[in-house]
């Protein structure tokens, strides 16, 4: 599978778990897929530079000076709004949001993810994370299994700095979906054609096997 | 006229040596582009530069961070502009990284005389290193404090002249919360209008926090940043 078709089939899957009426904001890359996959008109979908309702982008009509937090071009849904970075913050940290979709680089056993610098790396970035982390109702992790090198991002412990103290709910990658509940990781789903056996080899974390379905 | 200016210079008169600039935008979008423009062509220098982004390579505040005009800068993804990582290591500019979330509540703060309040957002992280944590309920948070500026050059859609402002679209984003938090607030704005032409239900910026308005000479288009 290249890696394009991992990112849309991760991004469907998430997609699946987004049912209105609900808030969801949605991070880079992966989770940016996610909106072409949505059916629930009442999945409104909030950015952290300033705007709640957002659709998609127009090819025809495009506004540059109106963007996602990914700085690609989106469009207003009917009921849309614009506010100010405050207030937009004001929303996720007063737990107003009730999802948010991240791209992960790596998440330990007990739910924590890091995803905001990298040792050895200038550190230079963190934008919206560590707010989202804090204040989403549902935290949603979507993330290829394994770096390009094939080395395991779901570990007993993350090697690179953590996001926050707080563990996520879900991961989602093409391998598998896992779900955390008190400090405990659950495989609960499959991916198409996918064994147990080669996500045991992929993962170095210790899980619970919990097939749902 | 009070507070309307010539162009983005005769406002930027007041910009002294070591100031704190405050500067609108989420990376291109929204961003004061004339205003930096005029920075870039005056004789300031040591500038503390508090914006999400620094621009991206050469555009925007790119062109001031490669003019070695900025000593330190506080903003949130500094990831959008590759020089920046560059400049660090070479030891030119002092990074100041804060949880967006965060960046916008210390301006919020700032612009309202709070001078410091707690957040649960970082608690536990690298970004927490150094600052006081309290438990509030349960829960532990950390102490940041209200950020103001000396200057603040915002990007707005339309003001009239008293310093009245609107926005438009995503290019809102830090320009109303950083209008409130600066001795003095620069507002470029696509078009200037008569009192009582903005319907005041509709107004997001009251005047009293604007004092210089300029009429933009630039703006972002699909192909990029156009002179006007």
């Amino acid at each position: 599978m290249s890696n394009d078709e991992m990112q849309e089939l991760i991004a469907r899957r998430a997609a699946e778990e987004l049912k209105g009426p609900m808030v969801v904001n949605l991070g880079i890359g992966i989770p940016n897929r996610i909106p072409q996959y949505l059916t629930d008109k009442q999945v409104y979908m909030h950015t952290e530079n300033g705007m709640l309702g957002i659709g998609p982008a127009d090819s025809d009509d495009l506004d540059p000076n109106l963007i996602n937090s990914g700085k690609e071009p989106v469009s207003e849904m009917a009921g849309a709004s614009y506010f100010d970075s405050a207030q937009s913050f004001a929303m996720i940290r007063g737990q107003h949001v009730g999802a948010a979709v991240l791209g992960v680089l790596q998440v330990d056993q007990t739910g924590r993810i890091a995803n905001w610098s990298v040792p050895g790396k200038d550190i230079i970035g963190v934008g919206g994370a560590m707010d989202l982390l804090e204040g989403a109702e549902r935290v949603i992790c979507t993330m290829t299994h394994t770096t390009k090198n094939g080395e395991a991002k779901i570990l007993p412990e993350c090697t690179y700095p953590i996001t926050s103290e707080r563990c996520v709910d879900m991961v989602i990658t093409e391998l598998a979906v896992f779900k955390f509940e008190h400090g405990t990781m659950y495989l609960t789903e499959l991916m198409p054609g996918i064994t147990l056996e080669e996500v045991r080899t992929k993962t170095r974390a210790n899980y619970i096997v919990c097939i749902e379905k | 006229m009070g507070k309307l200016k010539k162009d983005a210079i005769e406002a930027l008169q007041v910009v002294k040596n070591g100031d704190v600039i405050l500067v609108g935008g989420f990376g291109l979008v929204g961003s004061p582009l004339a205003l930096i423009e005029g920075l870039t062509s005056i004789p300031v220098g040591e500038l503390t530069i508090v914006s999400n982004n620094l621009g991206e390579s050469g555009k925007g505040l790119g062109m001031l961070l490669n003019q070695k005009k900025i000593k330190k800068a506080i903003g949130s993804y500094f990831t959008s502009n590759r020089d920046v990582g560059e400049a660090s290591k070479r030891g030119e500019i002092e990074l100041e990284l804060n949880p967006q979330g965060t960046l916008a509540e210390r301006l919020r703060a700032g612009g309202a005389g709070i001078p410091a309040f707690y957040t649960a957002t970082a608690q536990g992280t690298l970004l927490a290193e150094g600052k006081e944590e309290r438990e509030f309920n349960g829960r532990k948070y950390i102490m940041e404090t209200g950020l103001r500026g000396t200057v603040a050059l915002i990007r707005a859609y339309k003001a009239d002249t008293l310093g009245n402002l609107i926005y438009y679209k995503t290019a809102r984003n830090f320009n109303p919360v950083m209008a409130t938090a600066a001795d003095y607030v620069i507002a470029e704005v696509d078009e200037i209008v008569a009192p009582g032409e903005i319907d005041p239900e509709i107004i997001v910026t009251p005047h009293l926090y604007v004092d210089a308005i300029i009429k933009t000479t630039k703006i972002l288009t699909k192909g990029g940043v156009v002179d006007l």
